[in-house]
């Protein structure tokens, strides 16, 4: 029988995939937003699960808000990648290293 | 084992099958497409414990809004990918290592208390579904957060504008504040004199 376990488990090792994905790919931006993205999944995941096994309605309404903020996050961050690419021409993680002294 | 047990193996099995090609993919816009049916994939097991609206709103959120973002963004910059994946395998044995240190630490953390069911404040029992007990407590109890979260929204459409607008584009429209404070009643309004005009009769009907 599939018990809670089995899915924090699950998300444990998606939570570990994605920071694993930042690591490998940190010079390409758009792949470090997106493992954000798996890992948001992941941590939504665990929401869902201890509201499910737990009764409590208010785990999916924090994920609901979640949710939300993630869709505004990406947006404004493909934002800043897309003038970051017109003024740099690259979205190589380390050429932008404009405020460093 | 019954279905529910059977299904869950497979959608995890896809589920961190994606997780591992959105990570390791050489092109992004695979990346992405993985991504996709990563969150497909999880929207279905949302869907298995009982959360059917956010499973939805999963879908239409994340595969309706955001990836098509993501892909569209990643299909508008003509970006060199392998130069971007130089440092992959130096960073694989590091990368590898947390990962692994990171998820066993968490699954023995979790494996330690498998019965977490004391809970104070369970819901009363209900008949209604998922959506129905959801839209219920989010315009009563939440009402003032899900307004928040509407300002949220709107704060990330106006900033995506804002930022990627140019200076130069004809869409572009600028206040000048200088020249706007500067009028006065000169530069404004100017009188001119002619004679009165006197509307014909016959022309009127």
């Amino acid at each position: 029988m599939i018990g809670m376990t089995h899915y924090l488990v699950l998300s444990a090792i998606l939570f570990a995939l994605s920071i694993m994905g930042i690591f490998l790919n940190r010079k390409n931006i758009i792949v470090v937003l997106m493992s954000i993205e798996l890992m948001l999944l992941a941590v939504n995941f665990n929401f869902v699960t201890f509201s499910t096994f737990l009764h409590n309605i208010a785990g999916q309404i924090f994920v609901f808000f979640t949710l939300t903020v993630a869709a505004a996050e990406s947006a404004i961050g493909l934002a800043i990648l897309i003038i970051l690419f017109r003024n740099l021409r690259s979205i190589n993680v380390q050429d932008m290293d404009k405020l460093k002294g | 084992m019954d279905i529910t047990s059977i299904l869950f193996y497979v959608f995890s099995a896809i589920l961190l099958f994606c997780g591992l090609r959105v990570i390791t993919a050489k092109n992004p816009v695979h990346a992405a497409l993985y991504l996709v049916l990563a969150f497909v994939t999880a929207s279905c097991l949302w869907m298995m414990l009982g959360a059917e609206f956010l499973a939805l709103t999963l879908i239409l959120v994340y595969v309706g809004a955001v990836m098509v973002l993501f892909l569209f963004v990643v299909m508008m910059l003509d970006v060199d990918v392998e130069s971007l994946r130089n440092g992959f395998w130096k960073n694989l044995p590091l990368a590898l290592l947390l990962g692994l240190v990171a998820s066993a630490e968490m699954i023995l953390v979790i494996l330690q208390n498998p019965q977490i069911t004391a809970v104070a404040n369970a819901d009363p029992e209900t008949t209604l579904s998922n959506s129905n007990v959801l839209g219920w407590v989010l315009y009563t109890q939440y009402s003032y957060p899900v307004e928040l979260a509407s300002l949220v929204l709107l704060l990330g459409l106006v900033v995506a504008v804002a930022l990627t607008l140019r200076k130069s584009d004809k869409a572009a429209k600028y206040q000048n504040i200088s020249k706007q404070v500067s009028v006065d009643s000169k530069t404004r309004f100017t009188m001119v004199k002619m004679d009165a005009e006197i509307e014909q009769q016959g022309e009127k009907q």
